[in-house]
């Protein structure tokens, strides 16, 4: 066990921080785009595909269109990989040495919500149709997947009665448990803008949402900020749903598992489904996404 | 340590080209051969390629059917939107040299005349292996900095 202001670091910048989380990343993306193409019938990429997408978007010239302020353009994909990092940093996965502290699920939480803030505000900074109306988009459906999301986190909560995500990772499980999870697997398609819910990034209607504008450098920092959300999101649901087990090889025998079983659903969905319009996922998660949150709240409060 | 670098951003040219597909003013033949090439029969994600819907994305621009006199204000703007570096692949006789549409009021000519072509994939329309195989040689100059635009703007340093 790392002491001291070493763990943190450690963290942040090694495992599962920026290093890890990176490699991990791209991973998880490569799988994702490999098992689409095995699907549809195709070949799909090498494994080494996102990687090399990644440096080749850092060796581009950056296009900045006209009217729009430079440190902004670069700005905001940097504070969403930064967010996206320290939240995974803060997810207690086999072999994190972040110490863990009162209020880290909180803390948690806001994190994860700034790379879709800074996505919505990307859209609207780019002065490009598309991307005002991707990031119109992605704001409406934020209000809705945040539902069932926020509500299966706080369930859990509730039942440990304590929001310290050590303590959440080694609460016994309970019936609160499987609903929980029900309302987390269905705001993870949307927030992640898998189909059917690819409403903000909607490709064949308007181009590429928020980052049609963006080029080089920030459009590489927002594609790693997306394999970085997939990682965080992918490791949170094994820590709050998959027992931690006390032996370190079998812990991250079920981590490794859960996360790619998790990318392996969620892709099943996406090549499975088409995508819904805008209201009909709306209503989608106020009505089932609503129900399945009063579910999980009720269980933990009773 | 930077003679790494560079040959780490030459291997990425190489393996992930992206391209942008742009009509000129096609008789929808080739563009019909071009997304046969994209699609799931010839797979190009294999070798890297995916299509991009926006110019910014792109690495390498393939151009369909004769210039005309209205695209070629348009091809000149999206041509200045992608980043370098960049590449233009000409896709089928058209481009090359206006084909059946030479001399007509309405068409400009070689698409040579407004952008520099790296890649001529000949045919009328060529095979869909063909087009997938011009890619792969665009992303082949660009690792090696070979593209017309990356030597007349080796200065700048691209």
């Amino acid at each position: 066990m790392v002491t001291g202001w070493w763990g943190p670091v450690l963290a942040l910048l090694f495992w599962p921080g920026l290093v890890g989380g990176a490699a991990l990343s791209w991973l998880l993306t490569w799988s994702v785009r490999k098992l689409t193409a095995r699907l549809q019938g195709r070949i799909g990429p090498p494994f080494y595909q996102p990687f090399f997408d990644f440096i080749k978007l850092l060796g581009k010239e950056t296009v900045v269109p006209r009217g729009v302020s430079r440190p902004l353009l670069y700005a905001l994909p940097m504070v969403s990989v930064i967010a996206a990092i320290c939240a995974l940093g803060l997810i207690p996965v086999p072999g994190n040495p972040m110490p863990a502290f009162g209020g880290d699920l909180i803390l948690l939480l806001y994190l994860l919500e700034v790379p879709a803030l800074c996505e919505v505000l990307a859209g609207y900074g780019s002065r490009s149709l598309y991307g005002q109306v991707g990031s119109a988009r992605e704001a409406i459906l934020w209000l809705g997947y945040n539902l069932p999301f926020l509500a299966a986190v706080v369930s859990l909560a509730i039942q440990a009665k304590s929001m310290t995500l050590a303590v959440l990772a080694a609460a016994p499980f309970g019936p609160v448990h499987f609903a929980a999870a029900a309302a987390f697997l269905l705001a993870l398609p949307a927030r992640l803008k898998r189909n059917p819910f690819s409403i903000p990034n909607a490709e064949q209607e308007i181009v590429a949402g928020p980052f049609t504008e963006y080029s080089g450098a920030p459009l590489a920092f927002f594609e790693l900020t997306h394999g970085l959300e997939l990682v965080a999101l992918a490791s949170l649901f094994s820590v709050l749903f998959l027992p931690s087990a006390g032996h370190l090889g079998l812990r991250w025998a079920l981590y490794l598992v859960g996360s790619g079983g998790l990318v392996a659903f969620i892709t099943l969905v996406a090549t499975a489904t088409a995508r819904l319009t805008l209201r009909h996922a709306f209503r989608l998660y106020w009505s089932w996404g609503a129900g399945a949150a009063i579910l999980a709240l009720a269980m933990a409060g009773m | 340590m930077p003679r790494l670098l560079d040959r780490l951003l030459a291997a990425s040219r190489r393996k992930s080209p992206w391209v942008y597909c742009l009509n000129a003013g096609s008789c929808n033949g080739c563009d019909i051969e071009t997304a046969a090439c994209l699609g799931p029969r010839y797979d190009p994600e294999q070798v890297g390629t995916l299509r991009q819907g926006t110019p910014k994305h792109a690495d390498i621009l393939l151009v369909t059917g004769p210039l005309t006199l209205r695209t070629q204000d348009a091809l000149r703007d999206i041509w200045a939107q992608i980043p370098r570096p960049k590449a233009v692949v000409a896709v089928g006789s058209c481009p090359a040299s206006g084909n059946v549409f030479a001399g007509s009021p309405t068409v400009v000519g070689a698409l040579a005349q407004v952008l520099p072509v790296d890649v001529y994939v000949p045919g009328c329309p060529p095979r869909p292996q063909a087009i997938l195989q011009g890619c792969i040689q665009a992303a082949r100059l660009l690792a090696e900095g070979k593209t017309h635009d990356q030597e007349s703007n080796r200065e700048d340093g691209w």
